[in-house]
């Protein structure tokens, strides 16, 4: 048992600094997923994470493998396509959705341009899947940094992100904070989808953002608790998709995402706030 | 403070859904501004609480953060997970902000106004679990908490029971009695000739204005009636 669930961790350091690196990644991005899925921009995330691929070609033509440079052009791609879509969205009847995917599908495609005119093929699938199992220090204080930054801008626009949800003209009649709520929630996407892009690649990188998210909505109610559960199936989605990958002898990122995709169906099925299977067997009601 | 109303125009695409409208409301004054559908009365409401901008002419003596402003219920979304209390106590934004949390005396605002509008007891009840008029409660909760001298509702009694109708009346009436000025948009006529001492007929244009029952008449409702909701699409510029 120890050797099955601990010792991969205390033996290899890759797999420490993988662990290390997935929960930060997981801390930041989670409550940032939360708010994606209740304002129904999922896909609008991966859009945006489509969108980085152009930024992190170019920046890869450039400077190769640099993490500096990787994330500087991923994170100015994510932010030009966040800011042409919503400029777009708003002058024009274009909605937001349309707007983003007219603009990640131009993207992605010149980022696969970009990448394809680079030969090896090692390369793009470091781009596409990422390589959490190759962090060193550096990549290692970036996700912290990114996690640290994202979880305190996410505090100070917690109140009126939650105002904004639920009641959307309410804050716009009232000064410039709902658009500092909009555009401070696509920074932080942009930079959570970048850290996901280190750890899983593009491809992949909103998995951390949607799965734990969508699991813990079966779980609980409030906002609060509903974070809490969702960091914590992210966290353990990470570590079981970490030693599925040691042990297996599997690509490290897509375990990690078939794991939390794991516990978000099983959620569905049976969790306890509205799961399907519980409500095909429990009929039974309160007196009042 | 009254507010003033000069040649207000609001178009979409260039097409007035307000036109030319002159208008001034006094402090204190509860009007209804009614009309058949299509008429410009939410887009008139929207202009008022600043969530259009856009337009032509002015609107004078309104300043957003002097405006309490209750949404149609099909604007919020209901499944979003945040309590009634939670609720209620946003109405509190211009004092509170990003960051600051409730003082006891603030506490003490929400509870009541809970207890105004007859949801005491519901404070930890998610808002998708409410009934419309019980939803409509908390934003009519949320609005006492705002405590401004203008209020605007829009379409404020929609698929509403009669008992809550009547509560949310007398809350409306004590406003009025404050000297605040109460703004609502409505299709209810009946409601308009009982309760609201004035009028704003309107018909993209402004029919009638003042007293509600010289408004309206059989005669001016025939009027609004019969202008087109259609677009004439032979339309020229506006000289006005």
């Amino acid at each position: 048992m120890y050797d099955f669930l601990i010792s991969p961790f205390i033996e290899y350091g890759f797999m420490r600094r993988a662990l290390v690196g997935g929960f930060a990644m997981c801390l930041g991005a989670v409550p940032v997923g939360i708010f994606m899925t209740l304002r129904r921009m999922s896909l609008t995330g991966d859009a945006m994470a489509h969108a980085i691929l152009p930024g992190v070609a170019i920046a890869y033509l450039i400077s190769g493998l640099s993490l500096f440079g990787l994330t500087v052009g991923g994170v100015l791609a994510g932010l030009l396509v966040v800011a042409l879509a919503g400029w777009v969205a708003r002058s024009s009847h274009l909605k937001e959705d349309t707007s983003l995917a007219a603009f990640y599908l131009i993207s992605l495609a010149l980022g696969v341009l970009v990448i394809s005119l680079q030969q090896s093929n090692v390369d793009l699938f470091h781009v596409l899947f990422g390589n959490i199992l190759a962090l060193n220090n550096a990549a290692l204080s970036l996700l912290a940094s990114i996690s640290t930054i994202s979880l305190i801008v996410m505090a100070v626009l917690y109140r009126p992100l939650v105002i904004e949800c639920v009641d959307s003209t309410f804050l716009r009649r009232a000064g410039k904070s709902s658009a500092i709520a909009h555009y401070g929630f696509l920074f932080l996407m942009v930079i959570n989808l970048v850290s996901g892009f280190h750890a899983l690649g593009t491809l992949m990188a909103i998995g951390t953002l949607v799965l734990p998210a969508t699991a813990a909505r079966f779980w609980a109610q409030s906002l609060d608790f509903i974070m809490f559960i969702a960091s914590t199936f992210a966290i353990l989605g990470c570590y079981v998709g970490l030693l599925l990958s040691f042990h297996f002898d599997l690509p490290s990122g897509p375990a990690i995402v078939i794991s939390m995709g794991i516990i978000c169906i099983l959620s569905i099925l049976i969790g306890e706030n509205g799961g399907l299977l519980r409500n095909r067997f429990q009929s039974r009601h309160l007196t009042g | 403070m009254s507010v003033r109303i000069n040649n207000l125009t609001i178009s979409y695409d260039h097409r007035p859904a307000v036109h030319h409208l002159d208008m001034l409301i006094n402090q204190g004054d509860w009007l209804a501004i009614v009309g058949p559908n299509g008429a410009g009365k939410s887009t008139l409401l929207n202009a008022l609480a600043g969530v259009v901008t856009e337009y032509e002419g002015d609107i004078e003596g309104l300043y957003p953060e002097s405006i309490a402003y209750l949404p149609q219920q099909s604007q919020l979304d209901k499944s979003f997970p945040i309590t009634v209390y939670d609720l209620v106590s946003t109405g509190l934004w211009n004092e509170l902000g990003f960051s600051r949390g409730l003082n006891a005396n603030q506490h003490n605002k929400c509870e009541e106004a809970l207890e105004a509008v007859g949801l005491h007891g519901f404070e930890n009840r998610l808002i998708g679990s409410l009934s419309s008029g019980q939803l409509q409660r908390s934003l009519f909760a949320r609005v006492l908490i705002q405590d401004q001298h203008i209020i605007l509702l829009d379409e404020p009694f929609n698929a509403i029971d009669t008992k809550t109708l009547i509560d949310l009346t007398s809350i409306i009436k004590k406003w009025h009695e404050n000297n605040r000025t109460v703004i609502m948009v409505t299709h209810d006529l009946d409601y308009v000739r009982e309760h609201c001492p004035k009028s704003l007929l309107l018909a993209r244009e402004c029919i009638d204005f003042g007293v509600t029952k010289s408004v309206l008449t059989e005669k001016n409702l025939r009027h609004a009636r019969a202008l087109s909701e259609a677009f004439d699409t032979h339309a020229v510029w506006c000289a006005g």
